[in-house]
């Protein structure tokens, strides 16, 4: 597979993850962008790394596997099925998805890529789910899609990453692999508090701090 | 020296974890914070002596910010155990664990001599001072924390696409790993202008997030709010000043590349800015933990005012760091002690502290005097001075703005405060057990005293380190560092 096709299939992904309202769909499409994110190392050429094909394995661990079956699980205990009435509704955001996804063609072509770089298609579809992530984290009212918007965002980091890994390996695996670590323990630690403190994990009931 | 002042810390966080008795853990605080200063003041003297390819170590700006740091923790750390004495009810295992990892990882931050490193710091820093904010453990605080952490997060990841955006630039270029902050200086003309502009914005709104610039400060009223004054004191002078470090250095950069006027603009933008948007926020304020987080939204805003002037103004706008710190530690701390006799923080519960805690009220109302800009306090001097270098380099109109602000700020916030220490007894007031001791205020006097010292004189060797360190952010790599080691070779492919 190229990686240009994977790529665009990343961002088709993109899109869904904006259009559904089912939480459950949300997590699917993270673990499947996930997993497309770690072929396009491959795709690439890359896997002849150790080290890079051990930040691969990392990632899908703990994208595929680590944080869905978290997240899951907090979905099963607060019986949460819907992301209901979200801040800015799904037509809207779909259409600023779209937006946010030429803007993001437009503002890669004016950053000049160094001659003979093999995937120039990187660096707007980092930037396009860099804004995606951005998108859901601030239209959705549940924790758990927070979460999946944070992941999204995450995402874009580590697709630009895929630019720099062959150079400059050290700088880009230990910013993924602690960001990685955030998106679990943190996350995963306070989502835990919030079902405890208020059996469900609903930001809206984290609207008291107010002026 | 370098190790020493990360590990220790660090390693007092672990003791502090196996201690059993929570008196005893609350005492290692203050030891851990004397010996960190201590050890500080010694490794100064070394600041000059960098080598240029060193991943750790001091270098005059890197010094300043970390002297700052060093000199509030002490305050907050000799104010813990009586705080804690008091809130006897809650474990304080992991308060005094965060505590003193986020002592641990200022040093690594402000000794960091790569983009890399100094994001990890600003990072882990985050992760450290969260649980600091879920010390009251009720739904307010975790919403607080929830915030802190989602913001926070979001912030330093946009700084991480910076850093990566900066190495591409340097990539673009032909400069290779490694990295470091001087190499970046010293060929800064290899690197690629568009991707340093990109590098330098997202910074800007990453590590400004953390420092909490208007409009990214929606996380700072609820987090200074819902903590312990401790926190609240420690996180506006402490965590707030690593940010702006880790800023500065990538600003410093930027100069040295010949793109410093696009990114004063910015700066003296988002300065007016979060300055405007605090005074709004302060206009009848009820709560007065809430007002001090616009009071620091407000001081982050004349933070980066200053450094977009440049010259003078940034000169005093890195004094204004420690002028900021020290007062703000004084009203935190204070406002806590009334926070305490109280058992609230809104207005109409709290009224006339003056005569109920006088020592914590008059701490209060001077605070508040020194912060605005009362002679001879430190920020009187900043504050003066950066309007002066704004009229005095062709920034008329910026500099009538920023005096129109402060003055607004001042209104603003004397409402509240009057109220909250002069105003007459309501009858919702609640009493509790607490009245003022010498634990719980010495060392807020301490702290108002160094503020009035620092306004009326300055040391020389602190003069010397603070003019370095402005050559530093003016994008000049240290000059004894440029004649020991000449400038690296690069080779362009």
């Amino acid at each position: 597979m190229s990686p240009d096709f994977l790529i665009a299939l990343t961002l088709i992904s993109n899109f869904m993850l904006v259009a559904t309202s089912r939480v459950n769909k949300a997590i699917q499409i993270v673990v499947v962008q996930g997993v497309l994110l770690g072929l396009i190392p491959l795709a690439m050429g890359l896997g002849k790394y150790f080290h890079i094909l051990l930040v691969v394995l990392a990632a899908l661990v703990v994208k595929g596997w680590l944080i869905p079956f978290l997240l899951r699980r907090a979905i099963r205990e607060v019986h949460i099925q819907r992301e209901v009435d979200p801040y800015i509704g799904y037509t809207v955001s779909l259409m600023l998805c779209a937006l946010g996804t030429g803007l993001s063609l437009i503002l890669a072509h004016m950053l000049p890529l160094k001659a003979g770089t093999p995937v120039v298609l990187l660096v707007p579809a980092a930037l396009a789910t860099l804004f995606t992530g951005f998108l859901v984290l601030v239209s959705r009212r549940k924790a758990l899609t927070q979460v999946v918007g944070y992941l999204v965002l995450e995402n874009g980091i580590y697709l630009f990453g895929l630019l720099l890994v062959e150079e400059m390996p050290l700088l880009v695996e230990t910013g993924i692999l602690l960001d990685l670590f955030v998106g679990v323990f943190v996350m995963g630690i306070v989502i835990n508090h919030i079902r405890n403190a208020f059996d469900s994990t609903d930001t809206r009931h984290l609207a008291e701090l107010k002026d | 020296m370098a190790y020493f002042l990360i590990l220790f810390p660090l390693l007092v966080a672990m003791a502090a974890y196996l201690v059993a008795s929570p008196d005893l853990r609350s005492r290692l605080l203050p030891v851990a914070g004397t010996l960190h200063l201590a050890v500080l003041l010694v490794a100064l003297r070394h600041w000059g002596t960098l080598p240029i390819n060193a991943w750790l170590g001091l270098d005059a700006l890197g010094a300043w910010v970390l002297l700052v740091v060093s000199v509030l923790f002490c305050i907050c750390a000799f104010y813990a155990p009586s705080y804690l004495a008091l809130r006897a009810d809650r474990d304080n295992r992991i308060f005094c664990v965060s505590l003193l990892s986020f002592l641990g990882l200022a040093s690594l931050l402000a000794q960091a001599r790569h983009p890399g490193v100094a994001w990890v710091a600003m990072e882990t820093t985050t992760l450290v001072t969260a649980p600091l904010i879920y010390f009251n453990r009720n739904r307010r605080s975790l919403e607080a924390t929830w915030k802190y952490l989602l913001i926070g997060s979001v912030g330093i990841a946009l700084a991480l696409l910076g850093t990566l955006f900066l190495a591409y630039a340097a990539h673009f270029g032909g400069l290779e790993e490694p990295l470091q902050y001087t190499r970046l200086m010293l060929n800064a003309d290899l690197l690629s202008r568009p991707w340093l502009r990109a590098a330098f914005v997202l910074s800007l709104v990453g590590y400004g997030t953390k420092m909490g610039l208007a409009p990214l400060h929606t996380w700072k009223p609820d987090a200074y709010g819902e903590t312990p004054g401790i926190v609240g004191a420690l996180l506006a002078g402490g965590v707030t000043s690593c940010a702006f470090l880790a800023l500065l250095r990538i600003y410093g950069i930027v100069v040295a590349a010949g793109e410093g006027k696009f990114a004063q603009e910015l700066l003296v933008g988002f300065g007016v800015f979060s300055m405007a948007w605090a005074m709004v926020f302060m206009v009848r304020q009820m709560d007065f933990k809430r007002m001090l987080a616009y009071s620091s939204v407000e001081h982050m805003g004349i933070l980066v005012f200053g450094i977009g002037i440049g010259g003078m103004a940034a000169r005093f706008a890195l004094f204004h760091l420690a002028a900021n710190a020290l007062v703000k530690s004084v009203l935190f701390l204070s406002a806590g002690n009334i926070h305490r006799s109280y058992a609230s923080k809104t207005l109409p519960h709290v009224t006339g502290a003056i005569r109920r805690t006088p020592v914590s009220g008059w701490l209060f109302l001077i605070g508040f005097l020194a912060i605005t800009g009362l002679p001879p306090f430190a920020p009187f001097i900043s504050e003066f001075n950066i309007a002066a270098g704004a009229f005095t380099t062709g920034h008329a109109w910026a500099g009538t703005t920023f005096l129109v602000l402060l003055a607004g700020i001042f209104i603003a916030m004397s409402e509240t405060v009057l109220k909250v220490v002069f105003g007459t007894p309501s009858h919702q007031r609640v009493r509790t057990h607490y009245s003022d001791t010498v634990a719980t205020t010495a060392p807020l006097i301490v702290a108002l005293c160094l503020a009035g010292l620092l306004g009326v004189w300055l040391p020389k060797p602190m003069q010397t380190l603070l003019e370095h360190a402005v050559a530093t952010v003016d994008g000049k790599a240290h000059p004894r560092q440029v004649h020991l080691v000449p400038p690296v070779e690069v080779q362009h492919e």
